[in-house]
């Protein structure tokens, strides 16, 4: 029995009275019911947890890159002549396109979220910082901390990567274990429908009998058991998967900084994704119950 | 129309038929004969192509079952009326269903076949038990049902193993001329039966072949019966 698409498409084809000749419900209609319930429910939150991962790996890739900070950490009357020295170095370095000291009120506002806005700075020996923005290409960072070295003995160069790098790589983990997540639950899926309608196939074998001795084809017969066991996934998978966004609206939202706990949304294309868990899981029973159906009417034959 | 060319079977290391020739020409009426386990219902098995000879050939409307796909034998099958003893029905379904199934699984639609079908249904007398559930029929409205459905179709061959088995002597002579009525109509008629009775019954209204399985070997029976 090969299964070509216009196969498969008169397989999906409602149809009746052929729906009929395979008897009603079961433990089998439960548990794939139940199965694509469950695996739908925990499709959407690996999904959303798999593009909530991607957000905040986007975002502190965005957000990070092509930019680094100096930080002038001198005594309080050489600051102003260590900052003058590391903007004329880091102006005539190639790959930085602006260097650019932060104001008192700038580095207020940097503190503000930690200590409150009335934090009197002027007291405190707070080291002055300058902001670089790169090229595309950026610049050599152990040049240009050698020639700092030499000039303005006092900067500091953070260029980010040292901590910005486990960050990106750590959310792009989370973002594929997610996507792993879906896969096999999809796999698990498919191994429940197998099971499923192998136990329906061989507790029918008396109506397969009967189908054959009037001259049903293979095709025929595997039909009404596909067609059975894709509706009944479609149905709980769509069930599932509503629950799944009902529970995820509960959980509470916090800001976009906040990264991947309170920003389990769906969002923007997350959308389609989620819309196509129901039809991905009718796809899904209807390709495991076609090689269960295959794999029985063959030993039965 | 079936012709089975030194034909043997075997299961399980044993050969349960063997050497076995026979040309069934179309209306004509077979009685098959043999005593029990004789290997009666596998031959119809391999005169329908529910089972592959393991030596030899079965061609079915001049089409050698072997070259066939399991797809190919079911439209076949469609040409062949089966009666089992057992009369297999899709218990969940009213009779009218089970009875207008080879018309189902064939793509024709059975509403269109309503006269044809209650016309069925009057003629085997089961029109009053057409909603019953298989379950609830006796033998014989089940023997009968189950000719129904093997005719529903039309075929050109009808193949009854046992129909009698289950059933008293008024119900088998009812069934009997059922089935002389098809042969009349020009269907080709084998019937695996140790019923001795209806054989006789059968000789008296129409000209019949009796052949016996014995000694796994295909023969044409006495003068006896």
């Amino acid at each position: 029995m090969r299964l070509d698409l216009r196969t498969a498409a008169r397989m999906l084809q409602f149809d009746e009275r052929a729906d009929r000749v395979v008897p009603p419900t079961g433990f089998t209609a439960r548990l794939t019911l139940f199965s694509a319930f469950a695996m739908s429910f925990l499709v959407v939150f690996a999904l959303a947890l798999s593009l909530a991962a991607g957000r905040v790996a986007d975002r502190w890739g965005n957000e990070l890159a092509q930019s680094s900070t100096l930080r002038i950490s001198a005594p309080a009357g050489e600051v102003a002549t260590q900052t003058e020295a590391a903007l004329r170095v880091l102006r005539t370095t190639p790959g930085i396109v602006g260097a650019r000291a932060l104001t008192l009120d700038e580095q207020r506002g940097l503190l503000a979220p930690w200590f409150g806005a009335d934090l009197p700075i002027d007291d405190l020996p707070l080291p002055q910082l300058i902001d670089i923005t790169e090229t595309d290409g950026g610049y050599d960072a152990a040049g240009l901390r050698l020639r700092l070295a030499a000039e303005a003995p006092a900067a500091v160069l953070d260029d980010h990567a040292r901590w910005r790098r486990p960050l990106i790589d750590a959310a792009a983990r989370l973002r594929l274990l997610g996507w792993a997540s879906i896969l096999l639950i999809a796999t698990a899926t498919a191994a429940m429908v197998t099971l499923a309608a192998n136990a329906a196939l061989a507790a029918n074998a008396q109506v397969i009998a009967v189908l054959r001795l009037v001259g049903a084809k293979d095709t025929y017969i595997a039909s009404a058991f596909v067609r059975r066991f894709a509706l009944r996934a479609l149905t709980g998978a769509a069930f599932g998967t509503l629950t799944g966004i009902v529970a995820l609206m509960l959980v509470p939202s916090g800001s976009e900084s906040a990264g991947v706990l309170t920003d389990l949304s769906i969002q923007g294309i997350g959308w389609v994704w989620v819309l196509l868990i129901p039809p991905l899981s009718g796809l899904v029973a209807f390709v495991a119950t076609r090689y269960a159906a295959g794999r029985v009417l063959e030993d039965l034959a | 129309m079936i012709e089975l060319e030194n034909v043997a079977y075997s299961y399980g290391g044993g050969e349960l038929l063997t050497d076995m020739t026979l040309n069934v020409a179309p209306g004509s009426f077979h009685f098959l004969t043999g005593p029990s386990g004789s290997g009666k219902t596998t031959f119809l098995k391999l005169c329908y192509g529910a089972l592959q000879a393991t030596a030899g050939h079965v061609r079915l409307f001049d089409r050698d079952v072997r070259s066939l796909s399991r797809d190919d034998v079911a439209i076949l099958r469609r040409k062949i009326g089966v009666v089992h003893q057992d009369c297999q029905f899709l218990d969940h379904l009213p009779v009218t269903e089970n009875v207008a199934l080879p018309l189902t699984v064939s793509g024709q639609d059975p509403d269109g076949a309503d006269a044809n079908l209650k016309e069925l249904m009057a003629w085997v007398g089961l029109t009053a038990r057409a909603y019953a559930l298989p379950p609830e029929l006796s033998g014989g409205e089940r023997q009968r049902a189950a000719l129904a459905r093997a005719v529903i179709m039309s075929p050109d061959v009808i193949l009854a193993d046992e129909p009698t088995g289950n059933i008293d002597w008024e119900m088998s002579q009812r069934l009997l001329t059922l089935l002389v009525e098809l042969n009349r109509m020009g269907k080709t008629i084998m019937i695996a039966t140790h019923d001795l009775g209806l054989i006789r019954a059968a000789k008296a209204q129409v000209q019949t072949r009796v052949l016996r399985i014995s000694n796994r070997r295909l023969q044409m029976a006495g003068a006896d019966l």
